[in-house]
């Protein structure tokens, strides 16, 4: 007896809608051994962390103000890996995007400039990201240079330019030396949706991303090329698109969109720029867009169920002194089980039995 | 022999290989029902039938790549159930595919390497490899990476790999799609070689009067049942092609007041650099194609046949703009949708990721190539309406079959996906086409389908150029054909005076004019 994968005659949707849930459930069966394996008891450990943040008001809003940045970032990552350009380094951007964007909040602190700055700088945390997406996207359209070493690599560049300057030129004077700008004026910060809440308008800016995406994919020219190019490189050619404008679009609005992330995280839940604004959402919406079936409506869906890991994961260290990096862990498996779960989508498994049964041959 | 029946007896001996009852079920579809064939030593057997008769499935069963639902192999008198392709061949049954199952980025050595289940070195493979290939004329350079040969000489590595296992059974399919008529008889030569060696040789083919001439028994499919097994010496092509598609099969005309008129399609002196380091050079290419005129381009595979699409197209521009002129415009210069808007169109060679997005559907497919001209897009937004509209079109006019309205392009057979990408493009009512390859490895039905609408599409004042590796229908379609050779186009002749003769002298690299002169001097 044989276990072999055999190929569909054509894409199955179904299980390309029901792969992410069977990949779902693989993963917690997996976290159940590990918790076993921990000492503590799987039920209430899932419990802990899929069940209770589900349950108050606080939690709540906490998920939808986590899920705002993964999905965003992970909706402009799928534009990029639709078109088969591997644009790793969404961290970065997002980097890039709060320091472009805080740029003009720390210019213009305690100067009472008007409700025209955060919008300004919201546009200017897009242009950055975006600017900072195409270095290797050029690179890559003109030297050919991978863009998943490039992309990787100028996270690390990112990163310490965020801490130079919240340590150097940007540091606040009263800040006791710690590293961080001040607090951002409330002309250059996002408000919050209702008063004493942390809903903020960030959520709002991510559906509007999830919704012209999705327009851009299934209705537009621009979004056809982009599948094509993914797809099927020649037939792009043959069709008259150009894979490297492509690239360097799909980049561009990728960078622009976790630039956006970056200052909306900022501005919104931290109020001022320093290290740490992100715990790897860069890298998490990777797992997002995936899980997510690259699909703008699934992303919105992946980036909740991510979000709900990350607050599962902080009340599962509290209340059950389960170590943090057990989050990571998670979203790990769980991005292996996706990938390995998409095979089924092209293809079936199939038992082959050694001696098939055979009808007499005598006359 | 306990088993033998009467006819094994008057022999003395059993069939090679014998086929009872063999059936293949895909759920509640029958792909073959019930098959029985004999296969004998000495005896090359064509498989006829047209796509989705049953072909692939027998020969995949017999390969021991899928097991039967039901019935009996039987090799050597003796009942054999396959585990898989090695254990086929380590009885001795070989195969050529026609899809190829070739590694690109490997070498020709390593890919034939990977497909013996030998113990023998690399090192003598590769002598042993280039001995076969030398010894059946099929000429390979083991070192050279797959991904830069034709679609002719990957052919070849396929026809070597199964020689180089010296089988007893050999099985075929379609071989001669991309060979010249000299190849052809070369492999001709090789397979009665093999024959009278004592093998046996299971051949596809559409090309009946290949079969007429090559094979001694040919057995007959359609719809996963077995028509007929018989003499195709004592047969005629139509015969034949009447038992494969169960009727009559429409006879391709060309219409009778078919006049030329303005150029169309011009090449100006047309030379291009390679773009890659082992694709063919284009060397001062010049024709000139009328309104109502086809122009045939024969040619051995990979002697510039793709890179000249490649340029004709647009894919690749080239330096000069006066070098294509389309309809008056000079358009070297234009990109692939410039050209189209110029009213050209184009059909590539490989129907799947070339032709068409594989895993798209065929109104996606349709807007590939129809967002340029046809009203499929307004301010950037897709009309679906519009592309269901050209695939329902194309469905009706070019009797694409499928099981549902717009499905995914590589869930269509060969031929019905080749009428819907001709389709597509006819109905653009394009000026000019350029065409790759039309029918090839598409079945007899479907073939005459795509020829009959070049015939018509020219009838309708549109200028054609369709490069074929299949004389026969460039003989049956074009008014005159010109022989690509090392990048270079020859002076196109006129169709009647085109013998297979001059033609394969062409592709070989001689020039009509230097034979002239050779037989001048002889007398």
């Amino acid at each position: 007896m044989q276990l072999v994968l055999e190929k569909r005659a054509e894409r199955s949707n179904t299980i390309a809608l029901i792969s992410p849930l069977i990949a779902i459930g693989l993963t917690l069966v997996t976290m159940s051994i590990l918790f076993a394996i921990l000492g503590k008891n799987p039920i209430s450990a899932l419990g802990v962390y899929f069940i209770d943040p589900l349950t108050d008001s606080y939690s709540l809003q906490e998920i939808a103000v986590k899920a705002t940045p993964l999905v965003m970032i992970a909706i402009g990552l799928s534009l990029c890996y639709l078109a088969n350009a591997w644009n790793i380094g969404a961290e970065g951007q997002f980097l890039v995007g709060a320091v472009a964007g805080s740029w003009l909040a720390v210019k213009t602190q305690g100067t009472d400039a008007g409700p025209w700055v955060l919008p300004a700088m919201m546009l200017l945390a897009a242009i950055g990201g975006a600017l900072y997406a195409l270095i290797p996207a050029i690179c890559k359209v003109r030297f050919g240079a991978s863009e998943i070493l490039t992309s990787l690599m100028l996270v690390y560049v990112a990163d310490l330019l965020l801490d130079y300057l919240v340590r150097g030129p940007w540091r606040d004077p009263k800040g006791f030396n710690f590293p961080t700008t001040a607090e951002f004026d409330p002309v250059a910060a996002v408000p919050v949706l209702i008063e004493g809440g942390r809903l903020h308008l960030g959520g709002v800016i991510a559906l509007v991303v999830v919704a012209a995406v999705a327009v851009l994919l299934g209705k537009t020219i621009k979004g056809f090329e982009i599948r094509v190019v993914g797809a099927a490189p020649r037939a792009a050619r043959f069709g008259g698109f150009n894979s490297n404008q492509l690239i360097l679009l799909t980049f561009a609005i990728s960078g622009a969109l976790a630039g956006l992330a970056g200052i909306i995280e900022v501005a919104g839940p931290v109020g001022h720029l320093q290290p740490g604004i992100s715990p790897g959402y860069g890298f998490t919406a990777i797992i997002v867009a995936f899980l997510g079936r690259l699909n703008p409506v699934g992303i919105l869906i992946a980036g909740l169920f991510l979000a709900l890991t990350f607050i599962g994961g902080e009340q599962a260290q509290i209340a059950m002194k389960i170590p943090l990096d057990v989050t990571k862990v998670f979203q790990g498996i769980l991005l292996f089980y996706v990938l390995a779960c998409d095979s089924l989508i092209l293809y079936r498994f199939k038992l082959i039995f050694a001696s098939p049964k055979v009808s007499s041959g005598a006359h | 022999m306990l088993d033998s029946t009467p006819a094994e007896l008057d022999t003395g001996a059993a069939p090679l290989l014998r086929t009872v009852g063999l059936t293949k079920r895909y759920g509640s579809f029958l792909a073959n029902e019930a098959i029985d064939i004999d296969v004998w030593p000495m005896q090359i057997h064509a498989l006829l039938g047209e796509n989705g008769a049953g072909k692939s499935t027998l020969v995949k069963a017999i390969y021991g790549l899928i097991q039967p639902s039901e019935g009996e192999m039987r090799w050597q008198g003796e009942k054999m159930v396959l585990s898989g392709p090695s254990e086929a061949r380590s009885r001795g049954i070989g195969m050529v595919f026609q899809h190829f199952s070739l590694f690109d980025n490997l070498t020709v050595a390593e890919n034939v390497a990977l497909g013996l289940d030998g113990k023998e070195s690399f090192k003598d493979m590769s002598a042993r490899l280039e001995q076969v290939s030398r010894v059946y004329g099929l000429p390979l350079d083991p070192k050279r990476e797959v991904w830069q040969l034709s679609v002719g000489e990957r052919q070849r590595i396929e026809i070597v790999r199964a020689l180089m296992q010296n089988p007893k059974f050999l099985i075929l399919d379609e071989p001669t799609a991309v060979l010249t008529p000299q190849e052809a008889d070369q492999l001709f030569v090789v397979l009665n070689r093999l024959k009278a060696e004592g093998r046996a040789i299971l051949y596809i083919s559409h090309k009946l009067e290949e079969v007429k001439r090559l094979c001694d028994t040919a057995t007959i499919l359609r719809g996963g049942r077995k028509v007929s097994t018989c003499n195709p010496k004592a047969e005629t092509a139509a015969s034949l092609a009447r038992m494969m598609v169960g009727g009559e099969i429409k006879e391709v005309r060309a219409p009778a007041n078919r006049r030329t008129t303005i150029p169309r399609l011009v090449v100006n002196d047309l030379s291009l650099e390679p773009d890659d380091p082992h694709s063919v050079r284009l060397r001062n290419i010049s024709f000139e194609l009328k309104g109502g005129e086809i122009l045939g381009i024969a040619g051995v595979a990979g002697n510039g046949q793709d890179e000249l699409f490649a340029a004709l197209s647009g894919e690749r521009l080239a330096q000069d703009p006066s070098t294509i002129v389309i309809d008056g415009h000079a358009a070297g210069h234009l990109s692939i949708t410039q050209r189209r808007k110029l009213g050209a169109a184009f059909v590539p060679e490989e129907r799947l990721g070339h032709g068409t997005v594989p895993r798209m559907k065929l109104s996606e497919n349709a807007l590939l190539t129809g967002h340029a001209a046809s009203g499929m897009v307004l301010h950037g937004f897709v009309n679906t309406a519009a592309t269901l509209k050209t695939v329902d079109r194309a469905t009706e006019t070019f009797d694409v079959r499928k099981a549902k309205r717009d499905p995914e392009a590589a869930s269509l057979s060969g031929g019905n996906l080749q009428k819907f990408i001709v389709g597509r493009e006819i109905l653009r009512n394009p000026m000019v086409l350029v065409v790759s390859q039309p029918t090839w490895g598409v079945d007899a039905g479907a073939a005459a389908v795509i020829r009959q609408a070049l015939l018509d599409l020219a009838a309708a004042g549109a200028a054609l150029l369709v490069t074929s590796q299949d004389l026969d229908e460039l003989a049956e379609i074009t008014d005159r054909i010109a022989v690509m050779f090392h990048g270079h186009l020859s002076e196109p002749l006129p169709t009647a005076d085109a013998s297979r003769e001059k033609l394969g002298l062409l592709m070989g690299g001689s020039t009509l004019g230097q034979k002239e002169a050779a037989h001048a001097v002889g007398a």
